[in-house]
């Protein structure tokens, strides 16, 4: 069995002034989520106002990295940048902090996936200065 | 305010070509508008608002309307919620007329999707969620996949489950003369059909077709002088359905919220349904739409439909007797006009003879846009007899 994500593509993500910082952690292998300093909700995806309390006071939070799979699927027609590309697995992950995330997995073959699957991020080169948050299962 | 029984369906119209490689989208607007005007015993000259969404070509509902001749306008709205918008549209029309503010209201959808292809509309890259979700390559059929997965996770769903709503939507489908795919196929069929996007086979997703559809809602003395008979809307509700700042959970629809609304307002409960139109735009939207009516217990959806209960004309809840977007028509990839439609047909007792359900008193209409794995928007209609 071929491993879905092998030659994935790492298309750049559209990017605008509420996100800059979060793409330009992933070029140093870290991981951020806003947090609201009100409520303390921890808040993906990111930005400026807190959709729990209306707060407009956020900062940056830097996550584990860990969680696990909430929900996965092996997509065998990718479209866009994925057109052609080989299988490959999109999935939520659930971070270890709580929030849910759309990603990918890799590293994995399909046999190995699972809900609840623990993981741990790794950081994919686009190429243009962001690195996609991608994930693998936890090697502990 | 209530909309209860203050506005009537008069008008109902469903192109009957799946495949149009001549003619332009507007034109298809333009046809279908006439279809439903004519349906109603009234012209375009009557109409004094006019609802569209997202597939009408131009700027907003002012190109269509410019396009059409709709001099006498004095309403419009454009909402836009994807395969739901439809469905919204009749319940916003309803209470446009129940305020007095117009009396013959147009809805039209058209699109030629299969014929003149064109890259499925990207993300905008200006949507605020674009850069998370985007690069990571969901699509349209793996975002449900990822509800699928989950809800089966959950509760124990099976892909054989799925597969039974196929099968009760070509049931349907083989008695409709335009239906897309015509032919029933058998629950090992839709299994055995090449996986898209684990768990969904190419037999869970509904078909792409050219085509279109429009209703005409008119207020009740409107409805009194027309020859034809008429359907009233009876209750309506909407609801978006949001990722909660990173709380998503994928087992369930906005029709949690907005089903109840619409019982509300209507009077009724999921058991006083005779018919209900449930858009299908993959065979797991319907499960958990179901679910979310409350036509059965959370998370028991698939018992309820492995069990037969979908098929009509004599299952507990027969649905989508056109054969829905899974085996008709499912024009420009959005569902909710063809479920009004089918509605309006089974209320008139016009649906096919072989699954028309006798002594249609009470129908409901559900719709849903967006995207089950992301971000959705459901809307939920009642509908019912003229004399109801």
């Amino acid at each position: 069995m071929t491993t879905p994500g092998a030659a994935m593509p790492a298309p750049a993500p559209p990017t605008n002034p509420e996100t800059t910082q979060f793409w330009a952690a992933t070029a140093d292998g870290r991981l951020l989520v806003k947090r609201c300093q009100d409520c303390d909700t921890l808040i993906w995806y990111p930005r400026a106002i807190c959709p729990e309390c209306s707060s407009l006071r956020t900062e940056w939070f830097e996550v584990s990295g860990r969680g696990s799979i909430y929900s996965y699927t092996v997509n065998n027609r990718g479209e866009g940048a994925y057109q052609g590309a080989p299988p490959f697995v999109l999935a939520y992950v659930e971070l270890d902090e709580g929030p849910r995330m759309m990603t990918n997995i890799v590293e994995a073959s399909a046999a190995d996936l699972e809900v609840g699957l623990p993981v741990e991020v790794v950081f994919h080169d686009t190429g243009q200065g962001a690195f996609l948050p991608r994930f693998r299962p936890l090697r502990s | 305010m209530t909309i209860r029984g203050k506005a009537h369906i008069a008008g109902a119209y469903e192109h009957p070509e799946r495949k149009i490689p001549d003619k332009s989208i507007a034109q298809v607007h333009a046809e279908v508008a006439v279809g439903a005007l004519a349906d109603a015993g009234l012209s375009l000259r009557d109409v004094d608002a006019y609802f569209c969404a997202g597939d009408a070509p131009g700027f907003g509902p002012v190109s269509m309307a410019d396009y059409l001749g709709l001099v006498r306008l004095r309403y419009t709205d454009s909402t836009e919620t994807g395969g739901s918008s439809y469905v919204a549209h009749v319940g916003h029309a309803a209470a446009a007329i129940a305020e007095g503010k117009c009396r013959v209201a147009l809805i039209t959808l058209a699109g030629l999707p299969r014929s003149q292809p064109v890259p499925r509309p990207a993300m905008s890259a200006q949507a605020p969620e674009a850069g998370f979700e985007q690069p990571f390559g969901p699509t349209t059929v793996s975002m449900y996949a990822l509800a699928a997965r989950r809800h089966m996770h959950e509760y124990g769903t099976t892909s054989a489950q799925l597969a039974a709503i196929k099968v009760a939507a070509s049931q349907h489908a083989q008695h409709n003369p335009h239906a897309m795919l015509p032919k029933p196929v058998t629950i090992e069929e839709v299994l055995d059909s090449p996986m898209i996007s684990d768990p969904l086979h190419r037999l869970d997703c509904c078909v792409i077709s050219d085509g279109g559809g429009a209703l005409v809602v008119v207020a009740p003395e409107v409805a009194a002088d027309l020859p034809r008979q008429t359907v009233k809307v009876l209750g309506h509700g909407e609801s978006p359905k949001l990722t909660a700042g990173g709380r998503i959970d994928l087992t369930y629809t906005g029709a949690v919220w907005s089903g109840p609304r619409a019982f509300t307002e209507a009077g009724v409960t999921p058991a006083d349904v005779d018919y209900a139109s449930i858009y299908d735009s993959f065979t797991i939207t319907v499960l958990q739409t179901i679910e979310d009516l409350g036509f059965c217990e959370k998370g028991k959806g698939g018992a309820f439909v492995a069990d037969g209960s979908l098929l009509a004309p004599h299952g507990r809840l027969p649905f989508n007797t056109d054969g829905g977007g899974l085996c008709n028509n499912h024009p420009v990839n959005r569902g909710g006009m063809t479920k009004v439609i089918e509605a309006v047909r089974q209320l008139r007792g016009e649906a096919n003879a072989p699954v028309q359900v006798p002594d249609c008193q009470l129908a409901l209409v559900n719709g849903n846009g967006g995207s089950l794995g992301t971000r959705s928007a459901a809307a939920t209609l009642i509908l019912g007899q003229e004399d109801a």
